[in-house]
């Protein structure tokens, strides 16, 4: 067998993949992230919690409804973006007179019950979610076996989050968002609804995350803890990224998921800990992160 | 004549400030030291120490945040590592408890100068996000280190005798040993907060472009305080590793990190003794509330969102604001 630096290339590459998967959820749920902090200039703890309520919503839907996980990739996010505008609605609207950091607070607070009533309604153990049929099985590429479900993952994270980003870098809307970014009374001025767009950004972002949660759905067990240190190690990857631009966290989030996977084979015992260890060093040397403005 | 009034109305403010700190110390050293020997209700002195560990900790927590304005979301950290290694020098080297306090404060200290190094070249919802992050990195470090003892945690600790010489077995003594180190905690942050490194750390907190203007540096500053908060976190979690005779993973998880934020902010963020307030009511509901298991997090979830959607100065906040507002007894001439 092929080997390089001593490592098989099955294996090598095997633990490629698996940082391509890790990477496309750090990039969709960095750049739900991403997209929610440059309007709305708070950080949301409760990601996590809506990633999970992604993949309990395919869930329930494949399993109480007999919808399918296409029907799934289309009502998770569509179902988590609305239960977000009404959080937004009912809750972080009133604090974007304060500090962000009540923001913070808030959305924690929320994580912790969302994630605490599905704790006391499913307990900890994860349930099992069939791969969809079409999408079982995978190809030999001669040096490694792909999963087509795998392979599907990765593609369609970088179709969404390359969509997101000419959506918000190229088009008239996105030019709106990104306007009101920088000077939100004088959007309003322009007779643009800000408060509405602030509403369904942090809507959008949200359902991003429930997308992530149906992708992640057949890979992982559907838990309720399932964001809970997921949401960390996103933090972590923001961080790294900085939040100045869209496109950097996407880079970010694929860039860290495939050097955690790298780390898997060559130095197996840092691989929980590599991530926050890139994190201090960017911190010594760009504290803004790569691609963050001072 | 406009300055000579409000100095002199900043000058009740203050005089009405200590006379109020005065106040609550008595009642708080009164309380602590009553609440287990009266014979009336039924405290247990166990349940008691955990408030006052945790009420260490929120103290602490609460210099870096209500007074250097840096939200820490990774204070575990402190606790959890200063617990293990309070725990195993007691358990496998057999140090006194006063040494094995120390050496856990020690290593608290330590681990609170590289990590405040890093997490104030941020500030805000970074410097928050970044300390979670490091706190995590050490959660992963004590799940693989081999002394933590893994998932089983460093079990039996012995709470040896003091200076060699006080057996801290009956629960009494421990008692009394864990409520004058509080005390000494405590006075230790009340004098920190009221010295002139206090009043810079307060200038900071409210304008810090202005203070670097004025000459401070407020780097070192923010260091100072960052390691100050991790050395008493350090304190609360290694006495608390030998009250319990248990150091485990539970103190290092970013759920603890979470729960010393909510003390301080249900008690009062930036109030002197709003976080032993905030630190008991939390213990008890943990203490008393055990048979609901899974609702305590929801519960916990919920007095998160009342804080800070209608609550945002906690209880003492809330009380002070109340005492202020009602007229004073003899209230001064109206010029």
């Amino acid at each position: 067998m092929d080997t390089i630096f001593g490592v098989p290339t099955g294996a090598l590459f095997g633990q490629l993949l698996i940082g391509l998967i890790n990477g496309s959820f750090y990039a969709l749920l960095s750049l739900g992230l991403a997209v929610i902090f440059g309007l709305l200039n708070i950080i949301n703890f409760t990601h996590g919690a809506q990633y999970m309520l992604g993949a309990f919503c395919a869930y329930f839907l494949l399993n109480k409804f007999g919808l399918s996980y296409w029907w799934a990739l289309v009502v998770a996010p569509i179902a988590v973006g609305a239960s977000g505008v009404i959080i937004e609605k009912l809750f972080i609207a009133q604090l974007y007179k304060l500090d962000h950091l009540y923001g913070l607070l808030l959305t924690f607070g929320l994580a912790l019950i969302i994630q605490g009533v599905f704790r006391h309604e499913f307990g900890s153990t994860g349930l099992p979610y069939a791969m969809p049929g079409e999408l079982t099985g995978g190809y030999s590429l001669g040096f490694m076996f792909l999963p087509m479900y795998r392979a599907w993952v990765i593609l369609a994270s970088v179709v969404i989050c390359v969509g997101t980003w000419f959506v918000i870098e190229r088009t008239r809307l996105g030019a709106y968002l990104r306007a009101a970014t920088e000077n939100p009374a004088l959007v309003q001025a322009f007779g643009i609804n800000v408060p509405r767009m602030i509403t369904l950004t942090y809507g959008f972002g949200v359902a991003l995350a429930g997308l992530a949660g149906v992708f992640a759905a057949p890979i992982y067990q559907v838990s309720p803890l399932m964001g809970a240190d997921l949401i960390i190690v996103v933090f972590a990857v923001v961080v790294i990224g900085g939040m100045g631009s869209i496109m950097g966290s996407i880079v970010t989030g694929f860039g860290v998921g495939v050097i955690e996977g790298l780390t898997k084979v060559f130095f197996p015992e840092a691989s929980n800990t590599v991530i926050f260890v890139i994190m201090a060093i960017v911190l010594m040397i760009r504290p803004q992160g790569l691609f963050g403005q001072r | 004549m406009q300055h000579g009034t409000s100095q002199t109305s900043a000058e009740r403010d203050e005089a009405f400030e200590a006379r109020l700190n005065r106040v609550s110390f008595i009642v708080l050293v009164a309380f602590f030291v009553v609440a287990p020997l009266q014979p009336f209700v039924d405290i247990y002195p166990v349940f008691l120490m955990k408030a006052l560990c945790f009420g260490l900790f929120a103290c602490a927590f609460n210099l870096l945040i209500g007074f250097g304005g840096l939200l820490s979301f990774g204070h575990a950290m402190f606790l959890g590592m200063a617990g293990y290694v309070s725990a195993y020098t007691a358990k496998s080297w057999g140090f006194t408890p006063e040494i094995a306090i120390l050496a856990g404060t020690a290593a608290a200290t330590l681990l609170g100068i590289p990590t405040g190094l890093l997490a104030i070249r941020r500030q805000g919802i970074y410097f928050a996000m970044i300390t979670l992050a490091l706190a995590q990195m050490v959660f992963f470090f004590c799940v693989q280190a081999p002394f933590t003892g893994g998932e089983d945690g460093i079990q039996g600790v012995p709470r040896g005798k003091l200076f060699g010489l006080l057996d801290l077995a009956p629960t009494m003594r421990m008692y009394f040993f864990v409520l004058a180190i509080f005390l000494a905690g405590f006075l230790l942050i009340y004098r920190i907060i009221h010295s002139p490194f206090g009043q810079v750390l307060k200038a900071i907190r409210e304008n810090e472009p202005r203070a670097i203007s004025l000459g401070y540096r407020t780097e070192r500053y923010k260091l100072m305080a960052f390691v100050l908060s991790a050395a008493l976190a350090g304190l609360a979690g290694a006495t608390k590793a030998l009250v319990f005779q248990l150091a485990s993973l539970t103190d290092v998880h970013w759920t603890m990190s979470g729960e010393v934020v909510l003390m301080t902010l249900l008690g009062g963020l930036g109030t002197i003794f709003g976080p032993v307030i905030g630190a008991l009511v939390l213990a008890s509901m943990e203490f008393y509330l055990a048979e609901i298991g899974s609702w305590v997090t929801i519960v916990q979830g919920v007095i998160f969102v009342v804080c800070v959607l209608a609550f945002r100065r906690g209880i003492l906040g809330e009380l002070e604001a109340w005492l202020r507002r009602r007229p004073r007894k003899a209230p001064p001439a109206a010029r």
